[in-house]
This record gives C-alpha cells, structure tokens and sequence, in this order.
C-alpha cells in the first residue's frame, strides 16, 4: 500500500485503499444483517483520509501543544482516532438490537462503489496522461 | 485489508443463511412428523448467529458472521388423540411437533432475501476486482 501522497496519482491511492475498507465493514454489516445484537459500523470518511493522506482539514488548525502528551498536539492521536469505526444510529431499532438496515447498508454499498470507481478513473486518467507524455500521444 | 476479504465475508453470510435454510427445510419437513413421547417429539430447530470478531490493529473488526449451533424451539408440543395410529403410546396420543409453519415460511423468505444479498455484494467486489485489475488499460 501506498502511504504518502504520490507526485503522479495524488491522494486516490490512499482514497481508493479506503474505499476498499469502506466495502469490507459494510460487506460485514450485510453479512451480519441477522445476528442478534449486532451493531452497524462504518468508517468516518472524511477524518480516514484526512489522517491517511497527512492533509489538515481545512476546518481546523493544529492545537499548539508545549507537551508531546498533548490531547490534539500529537498527530499520532489523531490518526489512531481517525482509524477508528464508528457504529451507525439505528433507524429503526429491533427488538434483537441488531442495527443493521439492509437497504441503508444496500445503498451505502452502492455509493462506495461508485466512488470506487471513480478513484479508479482518476487513476487511470492519470496513468494515461504520463502515458501521452512520454510518448508524444504517438502509441 | 483487500476486496479478497470481502469474499470470505459474503461466503461466510451465505453459509449462515444456508445452515438457516437448511433447518426450515428439515422443519418444514417435519412439520406433521409425531413421535410416541413427549421428549421425542420433533422441536423446530433454528441457528444461532454470531459475528466472527479479530483485532486489527488493536481494535475489534468484524470479519463475518457464523451459525454458532442450533437452538430448539421451547414452544409446547401437543398431544393428539389417535390410537389408531402405530406411533401411540399406552393412552393412545401421539405427540406432534411444535413447528410452526407460518413462522418457518417467514424465515425462508428472510433467509433467502439475506442469502441474494450477500451475492450481490460479492458480485459487486468481483466487478470492483475486475476493474482494478484493468487500470490503466
């Protein structure tokens, strides 16, 4: 897996690897649409590839920390916080306490591969422009 | 972490529903089964699922689901009075099993629909696999 920002394919890699993850936890909430007191989870997109790709979130600002301790100061806190799953809310609660919603995790499944593929397309869209560089657009 | 995982997941699902599958089958089967004793009596039976756990980098991820065992239902069973029938007992009854076949009805359905839904979803990552394998082509 590619850790760091690529120069030629930028953040999709790391998009893409989270996409991956995304389709598992949910392929496991689909799985588990039946067993009794199974909770839903689901990956906090934004925060993942924050954390992943090493961007700030344009909406915060690094709190300014005099210990390495510091709640907020540490990056590493905030990637292992980001890396965590949270569970969904439950729409509509089961007398089981299962919280999966077939449809919801159906439909999320969908979107995720959607977005899938479409980090695959930047990708190649990406693959082919170097391509047309080195050739010339000849081949 | 891989879309490989995904197959093993939605295998692990299917595999459920098909043991759940399974016991509606043999209970629906067994529905007019009688036995000559109460404790012999056909008991619905019905799976037990639960979520396969494994730590990932320090914490719980879900890496499926599994059928546990299988649970007797604790309904009561019923006696019939039919002494024309080999299976009776000494006061002529026979005991009927508690299968309720409504019940059973809706769980096929339950289990069939959960089963598709694991399919579609490993059809999806193999379409995703696919295309991944096609980058940059």
């Amino acid at each position: 897996m590619i850790d760091k920002p690529d120069p030629l394919l930028g953040m999709h890699p790391q998009a893409l690897s989270l996409w991956q993850r995304r389709a598992e936890i949910i392929s496991s909430n689909l799985a588990n649409a039946d067993t009794p007191g199974f909770l839903a989870r689901d990956v906090d997109f934004r925060k993942a590839l924050t954390a992943a790709t090493g961007a700030l979130d344009g909406n915060q600002l690094p709190m300014a920390a005099t210990e390495s301790g510091h709640i907020g100061g540490n990056p590493a806190y905030a990637m292992a916080d980001a890396d965590k799953l949270a569970y969904r809310a439950a729409t509509q609660p089961s007398m089981d306490g299962n919280t999966v919603d077939t449809q919801i995790e159906q439909a999320q499944f969908a979107g995720n591969a959607i977005h899938y593929q479409a980090s695959l397309s930047f990708i190649t869209a990406q693959i082919k422009m170097m391509r047309t560089a080195i050739t010339g657009g000849s081949s | 972490m891989s879309l490989l995982k995904i197959f093993d997941v939605a295998g692990s699902g299917m595999a459920a529903q098909s043991a759940r599958l399974n016991t509606t089958a043999s209970n629906m089967a067994n529905a007019d089964s009688v036995a000559n004793s109460e404790a012999g009596a056909y008991r619905a039976k019905q799976p037990m699922f639960s979520s396969v756990q494994a730590m990932v980098n320090g914490q719980m991820e879900n890496e499926g689901v599994r059928a546990m065992g299988i649970t007797e239902s604790q309904a009561p069973v019923q006696a019939r009075y039919e002494p024309s029938n080999p299976m009776a007992d000494a006061d002529g009854n026979v005991w009927q099993s508690n299968v309720n076949p409504v019940d059973e009805l809706v769980n096929m359905i339950s289990a069939s629909r959960s089963y598709q839904n694991n399919v579609e979803v490993m059809n999806s990552a193999r379409q995703l696999m696919q295309k991944t394998l096609d980058l940059g082509k």
